[in-house]
């Protein structure tokens, strides 16, 4: 029998918080933390940023050596096994792994270099020999490894906005292989700090912008704008089951359930009948029906084919489920990319204890094509919550589900 | 240059990199990685520093020359002339 995982710890910084509290609250509280920035080449866009301290964790020294991403990893990291409360001077390093989901890496800082290079009139002899480092894949996951001393495996799952679901997944899966025994997993991004994911949305007509930074993106709303890109990072500490009760740790919720799959059907645009598959596997590996579920997060971006995709496979699955309610998170943040995953299931998390279904946020006139019973639209809804279903999907058409269980003892 | 002036500018590198140190307590005479937690990336990004804030060459062979602030001073002062 494969052994069962709980998440124990939540370590996260997002443009609503800088710890799972906060976030709740803020969420509750209808806040927006979304704001102009001013970017490279392309001025002033609506984004989310995080405002956690840098140096809480780190050294100003690695902080400068290594990258955004690394940094918003070694935080959430430390702020997980706090949270958590364990302690890690007395836990063998050998057998933790660290699994950070990410959209992707190394734009950021290729993109610096790049403007140096060009402000070093091209003498390639400027170029920075921490490039190498910085853009190796594993770097946000590695960071970790050098600043917690952790010697067991440490990557990262490249799985673009599906990914901060798929580090949680590969942290219960090497779990449930005894691998390790604890593992700090989930995803991050550092995307607002290159110019070209912008352009690149904006060439695409799926920028989200607005004179009000907070009106910039509104997913399911039938002026939906588009994506606001944002950074930040939720990393959870997970552990067996018996590990946690055996030190007596509170308990988030448990994993019962997951699934990956893939569209193999285009670049960008999704398949809401791969969506569907997704959720109905991820609900048969928990053992559960459509029925149980108390909330659907939706990835909903805020670009119409993302949303009326997604809204006909969660259709689909849940509109004959009269106690499923469904929400969706970017409204709020934007779009965390890497982290997107994790972080809006951390926005959910919480229900379990204060039985509050959160808003989706800027629906004012919900685009006609939208079915969904249920969606949470004007204000929260108290409801007893047992079961969170947090969809993630991504470029390429890799689709993610994870179904999370109150604990109960 | 004056000497002094020579030290000044390797000073502001070096506190540039090890940017959780405290120099003033640097003795000159000695290791600088005896005193302050500098690693191989370190010196190099001192070598970097030094090409482009003063467009002089380190090379490789020379690293070791670098070891102490006044090894710094004494190799890097008719460069800094030139």
């Amino acid at each position: 029998m494969k052994h069962r995982i709980v998440i124990t710890g939540v370590g996260l910084t997002c443009p609503l918080g800088n710890n799972i509290q906060d976030f709740r609250k803020n969420l509750l509280n209808d806040e927006s933390g979304i704001r102009h920035i001013d970017i490279r080449h392309m001025g002033k866009v609506a984004a989310g940023i995080c405002d956690f301290d840098e140096k809480k964790h780190q050294p100003r020294k690695m902080r400068k050596r290594g990258t955004r991403a690394g940094s918003i990893s070694i935080y959430c990291a430390n702020e997980a096994l706090l949270d958590a409360n364990i302690e890690f001077s007395m836990v063998d390093k050998d057998r933790v792994g660290v699994f950070v989901g990410i959209t992707e890496h190394g734009n950021v800082e290729t993109e610096n270099e790049i403007h140096e290079l060009y402000e070093n009139e091209l003498d390639t002899g400027l170029w920075s020999h921490h490039h190498n480092p910085r853009t190796v894949a594993n770097a946000p996951a590695g960071e970790v490894s050098l600043n917690l001393g952790i010697t067991g495996p440490v990557y990262t799952i490249g799985a673009a906005c599906a990914a901060g679901n798929m580090g949680l997944i590969q942290g219960l899966q090497m779990l449930q292989l005894e691998e390790i025994d604890l593992a700090l997993a989930g995803g991050v991004s550092e995307s607002t700090d290159t110019f070209g994911i912008f352009a690149a949305f904006n060439a695409q007509g799926a920028l989200g912008q607005h004179d009000d930074p907070s009106l910039s993106t509104r997913p399911l709303d039938i002026n939906r704008n588009g994506i606001v890109v944002s950074e930040g990072g939720c990393l959870y500490t997970l552990e067996r089951l018996e590990d946690a009760q055996k030190r007596g740790a509170k308990i988030y919720g448990e994993i019962i359930g997951h699934h990956v799959n893939s569209d193999a059907s285009d670049f960008v645009l999704p398949n809401a009948q791969r969506q569907t598959e997704c959720m109905r596997k991820a609900m048969r590996k928990a053992n559960i029906s459509a029925n149980e579920i108390d909330i659907v997060n939706l990835h909903a971006t805020g670009t119409k084919a993302g949303d009326i995709q997604e809204a006909k496979a969660v259709a689909e699955v849940f509109n004959s489920c009269p106690e499923t309610y469904i929400n969706a998170t970017k409204g709020f943040i934007g779009h965390c990319m890497g982290a997107a995953g994790s972080v809006e299931l951390a926005g959910n998390l919480l229900s379990f204890e204060d039985n509050k279904i959160h808003s989706c946020k800027n629906i004012d006139n919900l685009d006609p094509e939208i079915n969904l019973n249920n969606l949470v639209q004007n204000g929260s809804v108290d409801k007893k919550v047992e079961i969170i279903l947090n969809n993630s999907f991504g470029m390429l058409g890799i689709n993610s589900c994870v179904i999370i269980k109150k604990f109960n003892n | 240059m004056q000497t002094s002036e020579v030290r000044e500018k390797i000073a502001d590198i070096i506190s540039d990199i090890a940017l959780d140190e405290d120099l003033s307590t640097l003795d000159d005479s000695q290791p600088l990685r005896d005193q302050l937690d500098l690693d191989s990336m370190d010196f190099l990004d001192i070598v970097m520093e030094l090409k482009k804030r003063h467009k002089i060459e380190v090379p490789q062979e020379d690293y070791p020359r670098l070891a102490s602030m006044d090894s710094c001073v004494e190799y890097l002062a008719p460069k800094f002339v030139q």
